[in-house]
């Protein structure tokens, strides 16, 4: 990245698109939502009743078959892949000196993050928590067969 | 014997090594986050493949890696907390050494509550 670093008292100028504005203000304003939504998460999940080891496909069909837990993990999902993907980017172009590499870095950042949010939002709208053909002891209680 | 450099506010000092570690953890909390994605679209197969998988998660080197993991999650979001102070609090910049001290006393805090009670699950 060729930043061209403007003269100290240079009036503040207006004309670059302030995309890097919008990203400093994004990684504050996700970040302070992702400490309510994975604290959430891990007391939840880790620190409840049996913890990790309750954690079985009948728990996430039992979370999941509740909207507010599906808007819960939708939100942490593209807010943390988003939040993480920018600030590898950063770290990108801080380290890199050859423009060619940051630039394939930086592409392919965003491209498994493009990939990681589709299948996520994919997976927990298209989620079937009862399965037809699955063996009914690895499914939630409320499933017909279970 | 040369002297040494002269201190200075930033380098060496708390306002360093915070955003050091603040990059450390936030790089193995990305990895992480790639394969928690992962693992958890394995409920879209089956049963069975998601079951196989994260059960890895309940054995002994994968629950005390997960220890790790809380530790950095608690440190960066509360650290990210405090940058978000410094930034945007008057008196941020003043006080952002004993905010440091604060994070780190509320991360070991949580951290020492929860360390316990994961090991019973995972040991237990």
């Amino acid at each position: 990245m060729s930043v061209v670093i403007e003269q100290p008292r240079s009036p503040r100028s207006r004309n670059q698109a302030n995309l890097e504005k919008y990203g400093w203000m994004y990684m504050r304003l996700s970040g302070v939502l992702l400490v309510i939504l994975i604290f959430g998460h891990l007391f939840v999940n880790l620190y409840l009743g049996e913890g990790i080891k309750a954690i079985d496909f009948a728990f996430v069909g039992g979370k999941w078959s509740d909207p507010f837990w599906q808007v819960w993990d939708l939100a942490m999902l593209w807010l943390a892949m988003i939040h993480g993907t920018n600030g590898m980017r950063t770290l990108v172009n801080d380290y890199t000196s050859n423009e060619t590499l940051r630039k394939a870095m930086v592409w392919s950042l965003w491209g498994i993050c493009a990939v990681l949010v589709t299948l996520g939002t994919l997976v927990v709208f298209t989620f079937d928590p009862c399965p037809a053909g699955a063996l009914p002891e690895l499914l939630p209680s409320f499933c017909p067969v279970a | 014997m040369a002297s040494l450099p002269a201190g200075t506010l930033y380098r060496g000092k708390v306002g360093m090594w915070s955003w050091v570690l603040h990059r450390i953890t936030g790089v193995a909390i990305f990895f992480f986050l790639l394969v928690h994605v992962l693992d958890t679209a394995l409920v879209r197969l089956s049963p069975e493949a998601y079951n196989a998988v994260i059960n890895t998660y309940k054995t002994p080197l994968i629950g005390v890696a997960e220890l790790g993991l809380v530790a950095a999650i608690l440190y960066h979001a509360l650290n990210g907390l405090r940058i978000i102070a410094i930034d945007f609090w008057r008196k941020g910049v003043k006080y952002q050494n004993v905010m440091f001290w604060i994070v780190v006393a509320i991360a070991f805090g949580i951290f020492a509550a929860f360390a316990p009670r994961h090991l019973m699950h995972v040991f237990g």
